[in-house]
């Protein structure tokens, strides 16, 4: 078995949410190491806390205490700007309802992220053709999400998510709302970024057919990381 | 009241739409109901004047005046009840800013003519005893600190030289559209000044005011008059009141008109606002009205509720407006005192700010309505996911 | 500003409706606000511009207008004597002494009367008016009972055209000519023969003496000299001062009815935008967190959704502007409450007032939006991309 370096290093992770006087732990105690190029799938009953650790993972959440570095940056601590902008070169986005810019067209919503970098327009432009092209819809760069099949749209996520070449990918419920067939296209396109580009993927889902993707299914059950299950790969 | 309290609601359940939308209601109500009070102010001349009253004036134009004599004439027409006479004196009083009516009356016949003007028997017989006496209306002796004794010195414009007054008495109206902010004098006073000064404009008055015996027949009297000075050198027009006050609003008419149709066009403004937050509150409510159709609530109960809820909205905003109306009425007409002697927010205002309400709200609802009647289950239930 | 601005365009072009209906309530604000800046600067061209710079005109002190002045025989001649006055080509002194009455006149289209003013004139009335053009017929002659009509009273008053004749004084005078004044005061005025109206009128006063500087430096001097002199009571104003002092009180008039009409109606307008844009935050809850989390700042987020409510406000205010601007067509035709004559004026758009407008369209906007765009920049990350 080859050792690669964890990208991921959670320590000592708690999590709680305030609800009026109440405090409602989440997660208690997270201990996590994911290594570079793993395709890890988190599964857990509803409430477990899942989405919450790959909130925190991809640094659009707050920790209570603890620490998680990812690619050797200790990601707590940092201000909200910080945050921001390590975000927008670090992490790749993939949300179950897709979240696409409704105004924009798939070329826009691929483009997105370059925005926030120093890149001029037509550096863009090639970066953008290329993730287009990685997710096999550069034919379709022009239309709009409304014109867009759920599949497609889900894979214009995903080209947003790879075109500033993040080390990370996080996942939420990425088939949830796919029908079987587009479902296996985004996760054979998920597994190729992988196999193929060095991506780490990390996904939350309930989808049993999603897990067998992936390398290693980790289950979080109220808050606590139970033992690996080694998936079918 | 059940249905009231549900409506109610959930017309809060958007705390912050609702608020806004209210406010939005209100300040047009306001604006609407401030609009509808100006045009009002301007024909409250017209509004105050008397059926029995007619004005007798140079055939020519108001600025030239009729010679004294004529009143021994018009006294003689038959149907002609009294006589009085004024003239027009436009002093100023400290800066021309300051604009005030006054006129140089005959002072034994002012009060029989002008029985709205009240004043006590005291300083009635004050001023008709003194010569340099002066009546003034509450409101404008009130604006101006003026107390019976004072002096008061105006600036002629038209009879020049400073003109020195003694406050004898201060009238009330005695109607809420009564012009209480009029200044008058002795006729006496100015005529036998003229007399040294400028003997070529003594003897003259601006116009004669005439009191007729019975009112229907006041047109017949004013022919008579006018009848009796044509062809001599000052012809007369004779009018009723109303027609003479209605004369100075047509010349500033154009203004009017405008005022009006703004009022109108704010109305609908506040419909289309109206119309567009309960078209938002529909879009959003679409899987709400799905559900209960499934419930088994009939289109036309939800249509209902629609309605409901834009009219408790609608008259929330009216009512808060209608209540804005008053102070905001009272800070412009003292502003607007100038030119409004006469500044009230009338009761017709009130009713129509209410029919604005009804038919904004009715408007407002009838698109999301009309939907939620046609909308099929399934569709509707769609849209929740 | 990482958010393109196509981003904001393109989202109020796809709730059409409540855009539509938003820019509206904005550019009726604008319409009302142009409009009455266009009224007054249309009200203080017409009275100014009825003046030239170097013309002083002579009233009784404290009469306010000629209306109601009167400058006797022998108070003339000594203005008259002056040297100050400038003498023309042909060595006569450039000096008119005029008279000035109202009558009533009544308007072809409604029937209802109004006040005009006939202006008696003497031989120089019309040089010292260069804005004043004879455009048809002739000059009335001395000694008759005839008389020329501004364009204006022509058009809008029976009995004043080129051939008409109307009734005052018991005499009927006949309209030999018109004459055009642009855009000034005299267009609603009639002419007549000094002499001649006074003597139907039985006046032996003049209104007025009218006359131009030689040297228009010297009008200090002069002014102090008139007015102290105890033979006279008069007061000498330069002309386009004498008229913008006539029309104070309409203008303020004009200004209070005007600027409360637009606050009330801004207010209004405000709030419209606000309810849209906190409309339009709600409705992008989980977008405005996609930006978030793919790396978008909260400054981003505020800058976008204020640049969509200061194009609504902008985009109003170019409607209301291109609606206000039809009214420059419009002439209206009311009462100077100071001079109690008719006054015809229209309605006037200069670049300030466009400059004006667009800044309360963009200040309109821009506080609607505000605290829309406020709560939409700091909604929490997690929050936002849990709304559907």
């Amino acid at each position: 078995m080859e050792t690669k370096s964890p990208i991921v290093r959670i320590t000592n992770l708690y999590k709680s949410y305030r609800r009026g006087s109440q405090i409602i732990p989440v997660l208690q105690d997270i201990n996590l190491d994911i290594a570079d190029g793993e395709f890890l799938a988190l599964m857990g009953p509803s409430g477990s806390g899942k989405s919450t650790l790959l909130n925190l993972i991809a640094g659009i959440d707050k920790a209570d205490s603890g620490s998680i570095s990812v690619g050797g940056v200790e990601i707590i601590g940092l201000s909200e700007t910080e945050l921001a902008k390590w975000r927008s070169s670090n992490v790749g986005f993939i949300f179950q309802f897709y979240n696409l810019i409704p105004v924009l067209t798939a070329f826009e919503n691929v483009e997105l992220p370059l925005l926030l970098t120093g890149l001029s327009r037509r550096e863009r432009k090639e970066h953008v053709k290329m993730a287009l092209r990685i997710v096999n819809l550069a034919d379709r760069m022009d239309h709009y999400p409304s014109q867009l099949s759920g599949g497609q749209q889900q894979r214009v996520a995903i080209a947003r998510a790879v075109v500033t070449d993040p080390a990370l990918l996080v996942a939420d419920e990425p088939t949830g709302d796919l029908d079987r067939v587009s479902a296996k296209e985004v996760l054979d396109l998920m597994e190729r970024l992988v196999h193929d580009l060095g991506k780490t993927i990390i996904m939350v889902t309930h989808d049993p057919r999603a897990a067998e993707m992936a390398h290693i299914i980790k289950h979080l059950d109220k808050g606590v990381l139970n033992a690996d299950t080694q998936a079918s790969r | 009241m059940q249905i009231l309290k549900l409506l109610v609601k959930n017309s809060f359940r958007h705390k912050l739409r609702t608020f806004l939308t209210v406010l939005g209601i209100a300040i047009a109500i306001l604006a609407f109901g401030l609009l509808r009070t100006v045009v009002s102010a301007w024909y409250v001349g017209v509004e105050a004047s008397s059926a029995s009253r007619l004005v007798t004036r140079n055939s020519i134009s108001l600025i030239f005046s009729l010679p004294l004599s004529y009143k021994d004439k018009i006294r003689q027409i038959p149907g002609v009840k009294n006589v009085s006479y004024a003239y027009w004196f436009g002093g100023v009083y400290i800066s021309e800013k300051n604009f005030i009516p006054n006129f140089a009356v005959e002072a034994k016949t002012i009060f029989d003519l002008w029985p709205e003007f009240v004043l006590n028997e005291k300083e009635k017989n004050d001023f008709l005893r003194d010569r340099k006496a002066g009546v003034a209306g509450r409101k404008v002796a009130k604006k101006y600190g003026w107390k019976i004794g004072d002096t008061i010195t105006l600036k002629g414009t038209i009879f020049p030289g400073n003109w020195d007054f003694t406050l004898r008495g201060i009238y009330k109206g005695a109607y809420k559209g009564t012009d209480e902010t009029q200044f008058f004098f002795h006729w006496d006073y100015l005529n036998e000044s003229l007399k040294k000064t400028d003997p070529a404009r003594a003897d003259r008055v601006g116009w004669f005011t005439v009191n007729v015996e019975n009112p229907d027949h006041a047109a017949e009297v004013a022919t008579a008059i006018d009848k009796a000075f044509k062809n001599s050198l000052a012809e007369t027009l004779t009018e009723t009141e109303r027609a003479f006050q209605m004369g100075f609003v047509a010349m500033t008419e154009a203004i009017i008109i405008a005022v009006q149709m703004v009022s109108f066009v704010v109305i609908i403004i506040i419909m289309a606002v109206m119309a567009n937050t309960m078209a938002m509150t529909a879009r959003e409510r679409i899987g709400e009205y799905a559900i209960m159709k499934t419930l088994g609530f009939g289109g036309w109960h939800i249509a209902g509720l629609i309605f409901g809820e834009s009219f408790v909205i609608a008259f929330m905003g009216c009512a808060l407006g209608i209540l804005a109306t008053f102070p905001a009425a009272k800070a412009f007409g003292d502003a607007m005192s100038t030119y409004f002697p006469v500044f009230n927010v009338q009761r017709q205002t009130i009713y129509l700010d209410v029919a604005a309400a009804f038919i904004v709200s009715a408007v407002a609802g009838v698109f999301p309505a009309w939907r939620a009647v046609k909308l099929r289950i399934a569709e509707g239930l769609r849209r929740i996911g | 500003m990482k958010i393109p601005l196509s981003y904001s365009f393109r989202n109020l072009w796809a709730r059409r409706l409540t855009t539509v209906l938003t820019v509206s309530g904005m550019s009726l604000v604008v319409f009302v606000f142009a409009s009455v800046l266009m009224l007054s600067e249309g009200l203080r061209k017409t009275l100014a511009e009825t003046g030239s710079y170097d013309n002083v005109i002579v009233i009784r002190r404290a009469s306010n207008s000629e209306t109601m002045s009167g400058v006797d025989r022998s108070q003339a001649s000594v203005v008259e004597a002056q040297p100050e006055i400038a003498i023309g080509k042909d060595g006569q002194r450039l000096l008119a002494k005029e008279i000035v009455v109202l009558v009533n006149l009544v308007k072809r289209a409604s029937d209802k009367p109004a006040l005009i003013q006939v202006r008696g004139i003497s031989d120089l009335s019309l040089p010292l008016r260069p804005q004043v053009k004879l455009i048809e017929g002739r000059m009335p002659r001395s000694g008759s009972y005839e008389i020329i009509a501004g364009s204006s009273i022509a058009q809008k008053y029976k009995g004043a055209g080129l051939g008409e004749s109307l009734r005052f004084a018991l005499r009927d005078w006949i309209v030999v000519g018109i004459f055009d004044a642009g855009n000034t005061g005299y267009n609603s005025e009639i002419w007549g023969k000094a002499d001649q109206l006074m003597q139907a009128f039985r006046r032996n006063v003049y209104s007025s003496v009218l006359f131009k500087l030689r040297n228009s430096s010297e009008f200090p001097g002069l002014k102090e000299k008139i007015e102290s002199d105890p033979r006279l009571t008069l007061e000498a104003k330069r002309e386009p001062k004498y008229y913008a002092d006539q029309s104070e009180m309409m203008t303020m008039f004009l200004s209070i009815l005007g600027i409360s009409l637009t606050v009330i109606f801004s207010l209004g307008a405000i709030i419209g935008a606000m309810i849209t844009m906190y409309a339009a935050v709600a409705n992008r809850t989980s977008e405005i967190g996609t930006l978030r989390a793919l790396g978008f700042r909260r400054r981003s987020i505020l800058l976008a959704f204020v640049i969509e409510s200061v194009l609504l406000g902008l985009v109003g205010g170019f409607v209301g502007l291109f609606f206000a601007s039809f009214m420059q067509f419009i002439t209206i035709s009311t009462m100077n409450w100071q001079t109690f004559s008719d006054l015809a004026f229209s309605f006037a758009l200069t670049g300030r007032i466009i400059y004006q407008s667009l800044i309360f369209s963009f200040i309109m906007g821009f506080v609607g939006g505000v605290l829309p765009a406020i709560r939409a920049s700091r909604m929490n990350i997690v929050d936002a991309l849990r709304a559907a």
